[in-house]
């Protein structure tokens, strides 16, 4: 069983929610991203959202574009952090790991190569912010043939129709994006939310995640209420801008943020 | 010949016509399509259906016809350079007078459509990205007929070297705002407009400037820019009875050659020259010529040639021309390349530059920067034609808005 699929098992069974943070990989320095890796899993992270890297992030807000920005000062590449991944995995072999990210870097290494190294390196999941299923016809064989679990974006604006066609070709879980917009910009509404879970619901039974608007341990607790998992991203990306300089102080404000969202879900 | 091969053949025949793609989906063979977060899909099938609609409506078309002639001013001349044509010794050169229009660029052809559809599909605030300010300036010019709120994205960088277009935006009631992220350039506007459309949906409708970004983009922008060559090919048969040897156009995104090259896509006979900007030299790196020096891949909802490093991030481009200054080409182009339907070549800015003054002097038109590329190859090219063939090159614009950058090259201060 992947590793995914066994998470989600096992807090359906303990009635929990699984917390997701997103980390640019890369920032504010290559150091301290798989330091940083270990202490999410030491403060309640269930799955791990790595952000790789890419000069045109058109899908993120500010806050995620100026980490992109800071990671590639350093050059981190899309091998980069696969091999952050692989020395995450020497002391971590149950904590899933998911990339999201843009298609280009992906396109340039080639889908299969791509696939293969990730699985090597004991990656889970890849969710590609700009490959709707309708691009992915060799994308989507090439992930599944390396075990690899190609995660979809469900917004506000799919449409039933869509929502079937795109969860027959996800696995792992599916991500809905719960406000219009880029990433960390606004607020979402907890009860638009709980409607659109219910119809997804209605066409899959894959775990849900929800993302995008999630800011504190209150709106992740609300989110819990109704969706599988919490994804929460800008808030703890924000907190690598404020102490950019600091590697010991990122990893202590990070892991106060989750200890609190971690509290706050059971 | 047997009934069955002549109707393969015929089929075949039909199978290879160019001017059917892209396909439903928006694929010029392995390029274009749609590559966007799943937020945007669909607002662009919605995009793609109203202008599938509208493009075959009769008050739609006619309401474009008339704006195209009374408030553009076209058909744009098709003009024989004649001195020119002398100096250079080879092929006749005509220029397709696209300087001419309203606001002094092609630019407003695809405006002007795209904002009929957008009123027509209720939309009340307009976006666009721009990078010379040709398109920011167009844009807003509709947008301030049909009253309609315009806010127009452009590169820090692009601000401080077009000035003067910025206030034309500002004048004409647009709200620009300076995009710091990234370059600074053309691509960094263009992602900061996706990131605003992606937020305003309901309300918004955004202009894209060039045949690039998701399907309906390319084809859209194509089909209201090929009036350019549409007027061309009826005004050269007019001229010479003949269709021409070669056209030729500049690239950035690409709007104004497809407009121009795709009316004569199905003639054979006609070569096709797509001149990109080499910058500082295609060797030294510092260009914007995706097509000659850059290698497939996706950026801003669709594949295609880009400028990017051997990790896939997009690199920065040079070009002394704004609107030439992007890391991608519209995905039409790089499938006409492919098959090699048109060719694509390079010219420096130095050699852009001197057109600049060339054609100034030479026949008393000021072109664009942009423009001055597509005449640069003219020169080379003319001279190796014989003196009964003929080439039609697009001025895509008027220098007006290049004044002081040429001036500050040549040191004169005002």
């Amino acid at each position: 069983m992947s590793r995914i699929k066994s998470c989600f098992e096992q807090l359906k069974q303990q009635h929990k929610q699984a917390l997701i943070p997103f980390v640019t990989a890369g920032d504010p320095n290559p150091e301290i991203t798989v330091d940083l890796m270990h202490a999410m899993v030491e403060s309640g992270a269930d799955i791990i959202e790595l952000g790789v890297p890419f000069s045109d992030p058109m899908a993120d807000g500010p806050v995620i574009q100026k980490a992109s920005e800071r990671a590639l000062i350093y050059g981190t590449s899309l091998s980069d952090v696969l091999m952050m991944v692989k020395t995450f995995r020497e002391k971590n072999n149950d904590t899933p790991v998911i990339l999201m990210g843009y298609l280009n870097p992906i396109e340039v290494m080639g889908y299969e190569v791509f696939a293969k190294a990730a699985q090597d390196c004991g990656v889970d999941g890849i969710l590609t912010v700009d490959i709707p299923p309708e691009e992915a016809g060799t994308y989507i064989p090439a992930l599944r043939n390396c075990e690899l679990d190609p995660i979809f974006l469900l917004s506000p604006t799919t449409t039933k129709e869509r929502m079937k066609i795109i969860c027959e070709y996800a696995s792992g879980f599916i991500y809905y994006v719960a406000v219009k917009g880029v990433t960390g910009t606004s607020a979402l509404d907890t009860q638009e939310v709980e409607q659109r879970v219910s119809i997804i619901r209605e066409v899959t039974d894959l775990p849900i995640a929800v993302g995008f608007g999630i800011k504190n341990a209150q709106s992740a607790a609300a989110v819990a209420q109704v969706a599988d998992a919490v994804v929460v991203g800008s808030a703890l990306v924000n907190l690598v801008e404020q102490n950019a300089l600091e590697n010991n102080k990122i990893i202590k404000e990070i892991s106060r943020v989750l200890q609190n969202m971690h509290s706050a879900l059971t | 010949m047997k009934m069955v091969d002549l109707l393969m053949m015929i089929e075949e025949q039909a199978e290879k016509k160019l001017s059917d793609m892209p396909d439903e989906n928006g694929h010029f063979g392995p390029y274009g399509g749609m590559f966007v977060a799943e937020t945007l899909m669909e607002p662009l099938q919605e995009l793609k259906h109203a202008y599938l609609k509208y493009m075959q409506d009769e008050d739609f078309l006619a309401e474009l016809d008339k704006d195209l002639s009374d408030y553009v001013g076209r058909p744009s001349p098709l003009y024989f350079a004649e001195r020119m044509t002398r100096e250079l010794g080879g092929a006749k050169v005509y220029l397709k007078r696209e300087d001419l229009n309203h606001t002094g660029a092609h630019k407003v052809n695809n405006t002007i459509g795209q904002m009929l559809l957008a009123k027509r599909m209720g939309k009340t605030r307009i976006i666009a990205e721009t990078g010379a300010g040709q398109h920011g300036v167009a844009t807003a010019t509709v947008a301030a007929r049909l009253d309609l709120e315009c806010v127009v994205y452009m590169g820090a960088e692009d601000i401080q070297r077009q000035a003067l277009n910025v206030y034309r935006m500002k004048l004409l009631g647009a709200k620009v705002v300076s995009v710091e992220s990234g370059s600074r350039t053309l691509k960094d506007a263009l992602n900061e407009a996706m990131r605003d459309w992606v937020t305003n949906i309901d309300n918004t409708f955004y202009i894209i400037g060039t045949a690039a970004g998701p399907h309906p983009y390319p084809a859209m922008v194509r089909d209201f820019q090929s009036i350019i060559g549409r007027e061309a090919k009826e005004q050269i048969l007019k001229h010479e009875g003949r269709l021409p040897d070669a056209l030729v156009a500049c690239i950035g995104g690409g709007s104004n050659a497809i407009g121009l090259f795709y009316p004569f896509v199905d003639d054979q006979d006609v070569s096709m020259y797509g001149v990109e900007a080499a910058g500082h030299g295609l060797e030294t790196g510092e260009h914007a010529a995706p097509l000659c020096a850059g290698k497939p891949g996706v950026l801003h909802g669709n594949r295609t040639y880009l400028m990017e490093d051997q990790h896939g991030q997009i690199i920065p481009t040079h070009s002394v021309s704004a609107g030439l200054d992007y890391p991608g080409v519209g995905p039409e182009h790089s499938w006409l390349k492919d098959i090699g339907r048109a060719n694509y070549v390079s010219v420096n800015d130095t050699e852009a530059l001197k057109s600049f003054h060339y054609l100034t002097r030479v026949e008393g038109i000021i072109p664009a920067l942009e423009s001055s590329h597509a005449i640069a190859y003219v020169k080379k090219l003319a001279p190796t034609m014989d003196k009964d063939q003929i080439i039609v090159v697009n001025l895509s614009g008027r220098g007006d808005k290049d004044i002081h950058t040429v001036a500050t090259i040549d040191g004169i201060e005002f």
